[in-house]
């Protein structure tokens, strides 16, 4: 009795080993798949962080990129842009694509055509939409600036005035709207018609509904759309780069460097500044602290987003 | 026998690192196979538009003839980020042709382009035959990583009929007289026809064509930090630019400067007639054969400050650079195609015909096959003139050059700027950290 113990616990323990290295085997796709892309890229990021690396050599430099972050104007008014941006145009897109969601919903004949109409947009190469954009609301060369002027409306200059640039930015990602569209669109109709039979026969109004009904069954879908929007905000790049350029007037140059965030910084965002550094000045060290920033709030947006959608479900 | 596996992964992981902390650090001088040798090679290039594609293979027609074991592979619309990545991965193509002249401090310093003075020193290449200014664009602290292939120049190009038969000026002030008096408004102040629009957003009227060619600001002192406050030339440029922005009315330069459309689309000021005088590169020749036909102009040397008279006749000169990056397979024939492609009179008048550009040796600028339109003739003086500047190539590439664009089209243009000086100051402090940063 005494001897045949440890046999036991010793067939059980190499017992567990193989069930063990058997899961292990099955999870070693994701598992090298999390290394190669995900925990390699952010642990040589925090490496490099500490070096000044031109991409070819590294030199030690302990905290000097942390610290420059400090006294960069570039990255500070980069940080104040992406936030905007963040704060005005995400809420809106959400909002705008919930609206014409719901009204494509509610649409008997027509419906399909209308989706592709407000879906179509979004198809569109950015860099492509972003120009034909800048074109059409140019003051000068553009027909909807003219023919607002024509009926006595002034439009502002939208991309070559800092003040409308980002406004300007928020209305092309609203013309493009049709990835927000969709999805909510399909989670609308998901909803169970009983449920809406219910609440009327209770003597719900459309408000009571529509807060009682369908805003908590699509809940997951919004939170997904606030998280992707949040995080595609923050790395916010090709729009506002081409926007600059073509409203600059020089959209269809190459090897010219120019001033970044045309006009007065208005359209400089995180990403753009994260490039600039990276591979225009050749600062891979201090780009990487950048990226780390970047990782840092993008993570931050995420858990609080994911906090509040969890208490909006909890308390219904 | 469990260990084994082990070993043998620690062994691979270790090879592994090893082969990845040597790609590409090989002696490059005389590695590879000789130039003799059947071989081919790759070369990387930014042009991408039929006709330049066609312009280069034309160009190395008789780099085939005069080396017939050398195969070249010439490869299409290559940016300096892919030529990077290509370098760094140890795998990289024989020869890379950019156009960013900015980066060439950082081409140089970091090693990406191998240095190219002992196949020079080999070869005996007298470098006296580029210019001054093409020789300082093309190297580093005296690391010449690169070499020249055509050039680039700005001159003034003046609308025959919008001058009113005044002579083209050669002196900021005969500019600034003239830009007033070809100047047209319209009632309520705004402008019709503009004499000459100093604003930097007026595509090439940026900062290193007028700021150093016409009136000789240094960007960087002897030490290489910035020097906008300290010298006077830039103060002098910066009053002018203003004071004429003011003659006009910022309001009115930036309605009509946002008005204005793409630089090289039909719809460009100066081919639709809109402004009387304009700083331009030798390429938009070409752009007027083609899209403005019946537009008649001249070309003269950029006017110069009245008190730097003696320097008239140069201008800002850059161009495209090409080189061989280190770990390159074929070292030596790609010296050979770089050394045919840059020096070889024919190979560069055969290209600069093909794109309009000035053929960037002194020899090939006397070519008899040069075809190019009359006006051309400016730029070719102006790309031999001892007075034509570049910019100074630095760590972090054009970061000085894009940092005082933007203190004067974003601070100084609008009136930000209350203390010139004290702004300056700023400037250079903004320069010298990110400099700095970068280790220069």
């Amino acid at each position: 009795m005494a001897a045949a113990l440890p046999v036991r616990s010793v067939t059980a323990s190499r017992a567990r080993r193989r069930h063990r290295l058997r899961v292990l085997a099955f999870m070693s796709p994701w598992l090298i798949g999390f290394a190669l892309f995900f925990a390699y890229p952010l642990a040589a990021t925090v490496y490099f962080s500490f070096y000044r690396y031109n991409l070819f050599q590294l030199t030690p430099i302990g905290l000097t990129n942390y610290r420059f972050l400090f006294k960069d104007p570039y990255a500070w008014q980069a940080i104040k842009n992406t936030l905007w941006l963040v704060v005005v145009m995400v809420p809106l897109r959400v909002l705008f694509g919930l609206g014409l969601a719901q009204l494509l919903s509610k649409i008997k004949r027509g419906g399909s055509i209308l989706r592709s109409i407000f879906y179509l947009p979004f198809l569109i190469p950015p860099v492509a939409a972003t120009v034909a954009f800048v074109f059409v609301v140019n003051p000068g060369t553009g027909p909807i600036n003219g023919l607002a002027a024509k009926i006595g409306i002034h439009l502002p200059d939208w991309f070559n005035d800092p003040t409308w640039t980002k406004p300007g930015l928020t209305l092309l990602a609203l013309w493009g709207i049709g990835d927000v569209m969709i999805i909510l669109l399909a989670s609308l109709l998901d909803v169970p018609k009983s449920l809406y039979e219910a609440a009327a026969i209770d003597g719900a109004n459309a408000w009571q509904q529509f807060r009682r009904i369908t805003l908590p069954t699509i809940s997951p879908v919004l939170m997904f759309s606030a998280v992707t929007g949040v995080i595609q905000t923050l790395q916010y790049f090709t729009q506002a780069m081409v926007a600059a350029n073509a409203s600059q007037g020089n959209a269809d140059q190459a090897g010219t460097t120019t001033a970044p965030g045309y006009p007065d910084g208005a359209s400089l965002t995180f990403p753009q500044t994260l490039y600039n550094e990276g591979f225009q000045q050749f600062n891979m060290g201090y780009a990487c602290v950048l990226a780390l920033v970047l990782f840092v709030v993008a993570m931050f947006f995420t858990l609080v987003l994911l906090r509040q959608f969890h208490a909006f479900g909890d308390d219904d | 026998m469990s260990r084994r596996p082990w070993r043998l992964i620690a062994a691979l992981v270790i090879t592994a690192a090893a082969t990845a902390c040597t790609a590409g650090n090989q002696s490059p001088a005389d590695s590879g196979p000789k130039a003799e040798a059947p071989q081919t090679i790759e070369v990387w290039h930014g042009w991408s538009a039929s006709h330049e594609v066609k312009a280069f293979e034309d160009a190395i027609a008789g780099f085939h003839r005069l080396h017939p074991n050398i195969t070249v592979k010439l490869v299409k619309g290559q940016d300096d980020t892919k030529i990077l990545n290509a370098i760094r991965s140890g795998n990289p193509p024989d020869v890379v042709s950019s156009f960013s002249t900015n980066n060439v401090g950082q081409f140089c310093s970091s090693g990406a382009l191998q240095d190219l003075t002992p196949y020079l020193k080999k070869d005996k290449v007298d470098m006296a035959m580029f210019p001054k200014a093409v020789q300082d664009y093309t190297q580093y602290k005296g690391d010449r990583c690169t070499m020249p292939l055509l050039a680039d120049d700005y001159a003034l190009y003046t609308n025959k009929a919008l001058m009113k038969g005044n002579q083209p000026p050669k002196t900021i002030s005969e500019l600034t007289a003239l830009a007033k008096k070809l100047t047209v408004r319209g009632a309520d102040g705004t402008i019709k026809v503009a004499g000459f629009l100093p604003s930097v957003t007026y595509y090439e009227h940026v900062p290193e064509h007028l700021a150093t060619t016409s009136f000789g600001g240094q960007y960087l002192n002897a030490q290489g930090r910035a020097n906008f406050a300290t010298d006077p030339a830039f103060t002098k440029y910066l009053q002018w630019e203003k004071s004429l922005i003011d003659w006009y009315g910022y309001d009115n330069v930036k309605k009509f400067v946002h008005s204005m459309g793409q630089e090289f689309e039909a719809s460009n000021p100066f081919e639709k007639g809109k402004v009387a005088m304009a700083i331009d590169g030798e390429w938009r020749t070409k752009f007027m054969e083609d899209e403005a036909p019946k537009v008649q102009y001249d070309t003269t040397p950029t006017p110069v400050d009245d008190a730097r008279q003696n320097t008239y006749g140069g201008g800002f000169v850059t161009g495209t650079i090409i080189g061989i990056p280190r770990g390159a397979k074929h070292a030596q024939a790609s010296w050979e195609f770089v050394k045919y492609l840059t020096t070889d009179t024919d190979a560069l008048v055969t290209f600069a015909n093909g794109l309009g550009n000035v053929p960037s040796t002194i020899p090939a600028l006397a070519s008899p096959n040069l075809k190019l339109p009359a006006q051309f003739k400016t730029f070719l003086d102006v790309f031999k003139n001892p007075n034509s500047t570049t910019i100074p190539s630095t760590i972090n590439g054009g970061d000085f050059v894009v940092k005082f664009q933007s203190f004067v089209q974003d601070q100084w243009e609008p009136g930000k700027v209350p203390d010139l000086q004290k702004g300056l100051q700023g400037l250079d402090k903004k320069v010298n950290d990110s400099l700095q940063l970068a280790g220069g």
